[in-house]
């Protein structure tokens, strides 16, 4: 077989073997590719430095263990943010792994902010996990009217009535922030649909950073389906995304603190360049192999 | 001089002895805690207590609300509210066990059931005028006064969702074109449907595996019976297998749900019984594998480089699994056609596949297949629905872009949102 | 009435779905209806197990090809049964068999992808036709524009990422929509026909 027609077929296994290597390589030897945020993204971190401090967030953990390398780093660096600018968190989980998603994140955290000596948050005081429920939509809708209804408990089996944080906060109607890392239904879509039917307050305009009384509504979810999300973004509808491990890559140069979504987009860039440069190859092969056909037809 | 005794008492009077000073410890520390208790203050009440009926819902449920006892802050002394029922003003007034923590200033009184199935509290019944009596519980158990509510509420049933009357309509005009449609079809009128490359070669595809004597690979999605897609997948099953079954091949059918395999089986064994070869039926090509979603990709791959099948049929809902099963498919040089309503797989399978059926064509499938009129005619139907859409979207554009440049012109967003 | 009885059920079963939709009073029987399909799927969820155990013990019973492959199957199986009754699901062997066996192994099938993306693009990103070109230039836009690459040295001036979010946010968002409504009209008037009675390929009659 000529030497044309055998890269044209190249063997699929030929294929994976660079692959592994694309990917392997930067991982042990970083390359330190320069990451510039989306303005998604941007748009996400804006949100959240826009608070004053003392602001509640709500994070919903809507995700499980097959998701974590997308999600768990924009997690962790979105609970690094708001615990530097002293904002206060609660939070929830509409899957039943989410709470200890949550409790994953915040050990992560805690290890970062005492690397820099920084006061490490009060569970009750600075933030609170309240654990999973099911019934997404209605869990929303029931926040709306109240925390204590839906969740009269923490995850800890502790009332909410004994959290000091929950004293400070009696329904969703109150929240400045929410943020919604989801993997699925329920999730992003619960969120959008529900929470203006629900009363929770309105977002502020496009551009404005007046808050007073408003909310945003901010996302996480995979690469895959980001894309699906645009156009809440296009219509106000949600103020901030991230997507995918570069959302969280894109956060964590933002907030300064890399983390292994940066660790990954080294190996993702060059996987992606290598996949590049096999598409080109080919077409090169393709059209090589095509004109020789033409060549022995006449 | 015989001894006295010192008046002690014997056996029996020791018991009585016992008896007595037991009842005077009991008694005395019933004291200290009656007094600790009534040592406690009372907490204040909490204020306007009001209700309504639970909007949109099959009644029995009833919405309160109230302003929290004044009393009722962190470290504070109210633990909890207790809510009370009667048909009557003056009562008696029925206590309900819901749990009402501190901090709460609204409550659904919808009836509660246990985990075990049993009704530990009933709901209101429906058209029926209810008083509330909420009180505010302290430490020690010290209860306020009961604020009773200022009006009765009553649970009412309500027999249409306002809130989705232009759903309600976009359906029924959807349907009366398609119903139109398939009446027209059954009067023989001559229908157009345009070739769908990807139905159009199910049959080379079985011609195919027949030939090379290899068997025919069906997945019919991960998802279960309730999905759509899964019913869509199941009814082209039922096709497929009727086709294979007339040319005297194999098919085989790994499902991802113990369901889907139960219906699967039954379609297929339906499908050789019409095809007269009964006999030719193999229930073990029907199997449950697992419903874990990359269990079920591995067990798929495994059966494709072992049976080495010359066409595979992907069909119904997919997730990540998507692009394993088709390139897996495509290093073993089987025929393939995918289609799905998934819009984040379907550039796997265009990329992947040799056919794709994309969104719809999936649901036209099985309907093409049979060629029978009046399922083709719910197919042109369909397409005019589309139409309304489309001149609906148009409008709506051209209104939006002039509601940009003068936000106060007409605004139909309204008449699409649902509650 | 063989024929008959499952088409009466399946149009009974969807009107109460879709009236519940309009009345919110006809919400206890869809309720009931829900509660029926699950304790349903939970029974169907035993015939599926004894199909998977049977099928497997013929194949070793039969040393059917590759039939050594049905004791790791079966084993495994009844291990995380066992187990689980014993220990428990939240903490325990079951736990940590499911984090150190089952959780990798599913990591390493969700990372085939990687591998199978970079064949598939290899053998289908051709330019056939000007569709086709078309096609593979966005794909090559696209995944140049969402890492970090496709902003260093002279790309950078090509403006990738946001070319990239603008294919995204505009082409791609419209024909998914396309596609969504296009599914949703599908989904109602295949519906329709198995509502009326007219699709009975389900039942496995034409």
């Amino acid at each position: 077989m000529g030497f044309v027609k055998r890269m044209s077929g190249l063997d699929r296994r030929i294929i994976f073997v660079i692959i592994g290597l694309a990917v392997i390589i930067p991982l042990l030897i970083p390359i330190g590719l320069p990451i510039i945020p989306t303005a998604p993204a941007r748009a996400t971190y804006d949100a959240i430095q826009n608070l004053p401090e003392g602001s509640i967030v709500l994070f919903s953990f809507d995700y499980d263990p097959s998701t974590m390398p997308e999600l768990q780093p924009m997690a962790i660096a979105m609970l690094y943010h708001c615990f530097t600018k002293h904002l206060k968190v609660i939070m929830i989980a509409l899957w039943p792994q989410g709470p200890q998603m949550a409790e994953l994140s915040m050990q992560e955290v805690n290890k970062q902010l005492e690397a820099e000596n920084f006061p490490l948050p009060e569970y009750g005081k600075d933030y609170v996990n309240l654990g999973y429920k099911s019934a997404g939509g209605l869990v929303i809708i029931g926040m709306a009217t109240s925390f204590a209804g839906i969740f009269p408990l923490d995850t800890y089996g502790t009332p909410i009535s004994e959290l000091p944080l929950m004293d400070k906060i009696k329904s969703g109607k109150e929240l400045q922030a929410v943020v919604d890392l989801s993997a699925g239904d329920p999730g992003i879509p619960a969120w959008v649909m529900v929470s203006r039917m629900a009363g929770y307050p309105q977002p502020p305009e496009p551009g404005s950073t007046d808050i007073t009384g408003k909310m945003y509504l901010l996302g996480g979810t995979t690469a895959v389906s980001a894309p699906g999300f645009y156009p809440y973004l296009n219509t106000n509808q949600m103020q901030g995304l991230l997507g995918g491990m570069r959302g969280a890559a894109d956060y964590e140069k933002l907030v300064n603190k890399p983390g292994t979504a940066i660790a990954g987009m080294d190996p993702q860039s060059i996987a992606h360049l290598v996949i590049v440069l096999f598409i080109i190859m080919a077409n090169v092969f393709f059209f090589l192999e095509k004109r020789q056909e033409k060549r022995k037809a006449t | 001089m015989p001894k006295k005794s010192l008046g002690f008492p014997t056996h029996t009077n020791k018991a009585t002895l016992t008896v007595f000073v037991t009842v005077m410890v009991a008694l005395f520390f019933s004291i200290i805690l009656v007094s600790a208790s009534h040592a406690q203050p009372t907490p204040r009440p909490p204020t306007n207590l009001g209700g309504e009926d639970t909007p949109l819902d099959a009644g029995g449920s009833v919405q309160l609300s109230w302003t929290a006892s004044p009393d009722d802050t962190v470290g504070g002394l109210v633990e909890k509210y207790i809510l009370s029922r009667s048909t009557k003003l003056e009562g008696p007034y029925e206590e309900l066990s819901y749990v009402i923590t501190s901090g709460t200033t609204s409550y659904a009184d919808a009836g509660l059931i246990d985990e075990k199935g049993v009704i530990q509290i009933t709901k209101p019944k429906n058209n029926i005028n209810y008083y509330y009596q909420l009180i505010a519980v302290g430490k020690g158990g010290v209860k306020s006064e009961p604020t009773v509510i200022d009006q009765p509420v009553m649970a009412e049933r309500q027999w249409f969702h306002p809130g989705r009357i232009n759903m309600l309509v976009a359906s029924l005009v959807l349907s009366l074109f398609i119903l139109i449609f398939i009446w027209q079809a059954s009067l023989g009128k001559e229908l157009y449907i345009r070739p769908i490359a990807g139905l159009e070669a199910v049959q080379e595809a079985i011609g195919r595996a027949t030939e090379m004597g290899k068997p025919v690979l069906f997945i019919p999605g991960i998802m279960d019976m309730d999905d759509i897609q899964t019913i869509a997948a199941v009814t082209i099953l039922g096709r497929v297998a009727r086709m294979v079954a007339e040319y005297d091949a194999q098919i085989l059918v790994p499902t991802s749900r113990s369901l889907v395999m139960t219906v699967a089986s039954e379609v297929v064994r339906e499908a050789y019984l019409d095809a007269g070869r009964p006999d030719a039926f193999k229930p073990d090509n029907i199997r449950y594998l697992t419903d874990d979603q990359f269990g079920y990709v591995a067990g798929v791959d495994g059966i494709m480089l072992r049976d080495r099948p010359a066409a595979n049929f992907y069909l119904g809902t997919f997730y990540a699994e998507s692009l394993i099963l088709a390139e897996t498919g495509a290093s073993i040089g089987a025929i393939q056609i995918a289609g799905t309503a998934m819009p984040s797989q379907l550039p796997f399978f265009v990329a992947a596949c040799d056919y794709t059926l994309i969104g719809e064509e999936l649901f036209a499938a099985s309907a093409y297949l049979s060629r029978e009129p009046k399922q083709l005619g719910s197919l042109i139907g369909q397409d005019w629905g589309k139409v309304i859409f489309l001149i609906f979207i148009i409008i709506g554009s051209i209104i939006a872009i002039f509601n940009q440049l003068n936000p106060d012109l007409i605004s139909i967003k309204s008449w699409f949102e649902m509650q | 009435m063989k024929k008959q009885l499952p088409v009466i059920i399946g149009l009974i079963a969807g009107l109460v779905f879709i009236v519940q939709f309009f009345s919110p009073a006809i919400t206890p029987i869809q309720e009931r209806f829900t509660n029926w399909f699950i304790v349903v799927s939970v029974f169907a969820f035993v015939l599926g197990l004894t199909n998977l155990i049977t099928i497997n013990l013929q194949k070793i019973q039969r040393r059917e090809e590759n039939w050594p492959y049905s004791f790791p199957l079966l084993i495994s199986l009844f291990a995380m049964a066992i187990l689980s009754f014993i220990f428990g699901i939240e903490k325990g062997p079951f736990v940590w068999l499911f984090n150190n066996m089952m959780l990798p192994m599913s990591a390493t099938m969700f990372s085939l992808l990687a591998f199978f993306v970079a064949s598939a693009s290899y053998r289908a990103f051709r330019a056939r036709h000007k569709e086709a070109a078309m096609l593979l230039v966005t794909a090559i836009i696209v995944m140049l524009g969402q890492v970090p690459i496709g902003a260093a040295g002279v790309l950078q001036y090509l403006r990738l990422a946001d070319i990239t979010n603008w294919i995204m946010a505009y082409p791609n968002m419209a024909a998914q929509r396309a596609i969504l409504i296009g599914a949703a009209l599908g989904v109602v008037a295949i519906s329709l026909r198995i509502l009326l009675g007219i699709e009975r390929a389900y039942l496995g009659e034409d």
